[in-house]
């Protein structure tokens, strides 16, 4: 049966390349994206709807569009991009509506898929080496992008016991690495100096950004259901992956650390949103057996994706040149789109 | 009988994950510029050779460790060792994982306290030289996933800060949770018998006031300080240790079940308690002195 799937923040990092992947799926007749702004990526046939952070029209579009799946990807995973009161906005009112407009009624929609992240599980001392999915979290939440994402996987979580009928799939990824992606860990990597608490190096999980988008395509187009932790094999310390990367390490006291570190972000030489101090304390591992039982496994190692996103770096430190992005014309994009005058393959 | 896990190959020092069953075909994850050795538990072999070659002395001429039925401890496939545990700083981990290692070359991951994994420097370095925080999800996964060795205290802090007059009585075996481990995971249990740790660093009297304060599980005042003053704090008596394996337990039970029976677990972690304190009067029985055994 061809698919018709929505794709929340296509102009965010994980919607436009989900749509990109999707687009080469010949299962999925239509997507469609929503977004604050343009998408910043090169698309050939997802079409585009402007739509405030809440979503509060998608009742309407999921009722005008008959959309069977719907791609949650904009949930905001990086606490440093955006004030609290935004997260809020975006994570816990957006995907509230999101499930709202799914569970309407009448709904079309037979499938939602949502991009978490394995923050969810927080970073103690008295955490185990290795969360399984059924672990819950050994310490209280205090940072507000983990309160918020537990909040969005409480809703998920409801959403499903009343929706029996859709499946709900509900993705935890592990920290992502890149050559594209902007993450308050990438971005102190590609620095000269590279946060990291004394006496501690704790043990990283990486998955790379390719993996993340074949997963998530993988659970829609296989339809597969349930709660995942998707990250790469293996873990690596934190003094090897900025080893690797070849910044220095910028030692901050165990005690006070915030209070040290405090001026430092202020001056934007690095970056310390609260998750990651405690990650860089304790880190974190999530065990992945669940997904590759589901057939879907990470090309990349936690190594390997370090090893990927080095070998950007070192392109990006050579040539400087910023990652390509794309302009969209809404003119131009409604004309190869709708024109009888452009030829499309038939779908 | 209990199945034991047995995989070929598992002679390298540091493992590689690898699951059991289907997924045994996963590719091993690339080392592809890997810069260090520290596995996914946090151990490196590098750094456990250093400790090992800095240990050895202290092994060897301090302590003059003396093992009978390293034979029972598997060339392959996951067990749980248990012992008993004493001293102030007990040296019966590092002595048993240096002893496992060196005679049969074999890793041993030792399972403590939590309290490490937070102490800056001392949680790495535990965990660098084979200390692995004493969650159940981490001993289940080295021991079934991963065919490994794993150590534990079943007498938990209970058992090194107990005083010089409760010497060699074994504490309550927590919650018997280590049978259930072993339950689930198809491994036997192999206690081991330590003799000689309870007078290396004897505790006197303990300071509950002062480790609340701290927010340490215990701080002692043992008889190391008073002899040795203030190096004390980390110097042991030179005692004889003597270890002694004990027949490996395995348990007629079906592996990979969420929960087990509690009485029976009860029932297992008391029998085997009870027979390594039966052991440990053996070799009270059989020493003939405190240093030279």
């Amino acid at each position: 049966m061809a698919r018709r799937v929505l794709i929340t923040g296509l102009d965010s990092f994980w919607g436009g390349r989900m749509a990109q992947a999707l687009e080469s799926d010949p299962d999925v007749e239509m997507i469609l994206g929503m977004g604050t702004r343009e998408p910043s990526v090169a698309l050939e046939r997802a079409e585009f709807v402007r739509a405030d952070e809440t979503y509060s029209i998608l009742s309407r579009i999921v009722r005008a569009t008959q959309v069977d799946t719907i791609v949650h990807t904009f949930l905001v995973v990086d606490s440093t991009r955006v004030s609290g009161r935004e997260m809020h906005e975006i994570n816990v009112i957006g995907t509230m509506n999101l499930l709202a407009a799914a569970g309407q009624p009448g709904s079309p929609v037979r499938q939602v898929v949502v991009k978490s992240s394995t923050l969810v599980y927080g970073s103690a001392p008295t955490d185990p080496m290795w969360f399984r999915e059924e672990t819950s979290r050994t310490s209280p939440a205090r940072t507000r992008v983990e309160r918020s994402l537990i909040e969005v996987e409480g809703y998920v979580r409801d959403f499903a016991e009343d929706n029996p009928s859709t499946v709900v799939t509900l993705l935890r990824f592990a920290n992502v690495l890149g050559t594209n992606i902007v993450t308050p860990i990438s971005s102190n990597l590609s620095r000269p100096w590279c946060p990291s608490v004394d006496g501690y190096d704790p043990l990283l999980q990486f998955v790379e950004e390719g993996d993340v988008v074949r997963c998530l395509e993988h659970v829609t187009h296989n339809r597969i259901g349930g709660l995942y932790n998707v990250a790469g094999e293996g873990k690596l310390p934190w003094s090897e992956v900025t080893a690797i990367c070849g910044t220095r390490r910028l030692h901050l006291p165990p005690v006070a650390t915030r209070a040290v570190a405090a001026p430092l972000v202020r001056l934007g030489l690095i970056e310390l949103p609260p998750e990651l101090e405690s990650l860089l304390r304790f880190g974190r591992g999530v065990d992945t057996s669940r997904i590759s039982e589901s057939g879907f496994s990470c090309r990349r190692s936690t190594a390997e994706t370090v090893d990927s996103f080095v070998r950007s770096l070192r392109l990006r430190r050579s040539v400087r040149k910023a990652p390509p992005s794309y302009a969209y014309e809404s003119d131009v994009e409604q004309f190869f789109r709708h024109s009888p005058a452009a030829t499309r393959p038939s779908a | 009988m209990a199945q034991r896990v047995e995989h070929a190959g598992r002679s390298a020092l540091v493992a590689l994950p690898r699951r059991e069953g289907a997924a045994t075909q996963t590719p091993r994850p690339s080392d592809a510029g890997r810069l260090s050795d520290v596995d996914e538990w946090g151990r490196s072999e590098r750094m456990r050779s250093i400790a090992r070659r800095v240990y050895a002395p202290v092994y060897n001429h301090w302590f003059r460790a003396e093992w009978e039925g390293l034979e029972k401890i598997p060339k392959t496939g996951g067990a749980l060792l248990v012992a008993n545990h004493a001293g102030a700083i007990p040296p019966d981990a590092p002595t048993i994982m240096h002893g496992i290692e060196v005679e049969i070359g074999r890793p041993v991951y030792g399972m403590a306290d939590y309290a490490f994994r937070r102490a800056p420097w001392v949680g790495t370095m535990w965990a660098r030289v084979g200390g692995l925080p004493a969650h159940p999800d981490n001993a289940l996964r080295l021991l079934r996933d991963q065919g490994q060795l794993a150590l534990v205290f079943p007498e938990g802090t209970k058992g090194p800060s107990k005083t010089y007059a409760d010497r060699y009585r074994l504490r309550r075996f927590g919650r018997g949770g280590f049978v259930e481990i072993a339950m689930r995971a198809g491994v036997p249990v192999i206690p081991i018998a330590v003799v000689g740790a309870e007078e290396s660093m004897p505790v006197i009297f303990r300071l509950p006031t002062l480790a609340r304060a701290l927010g340490l599980p215990y701080v002692p005042v043992t008889a190391n300080l008073l002899v040795f003053g203030p190096v004390g704090l980390l110097l042991h008596f030179p005692v004889k240790l003597k270890l002694r394996v004990l027949d490996p337990v395995t348990f007629d039970v079906p592996r990979g079940q969420e929960r087990y029976s509690k009485s029976r677990v009860m029932e297992e972690a008391e029998s085997i308690r009870l027979r390594l304190q039966e052991c440990l009067y053996e070799m009270l029985r059989e020493r003939r002195s405190v240093f030279f055994g």
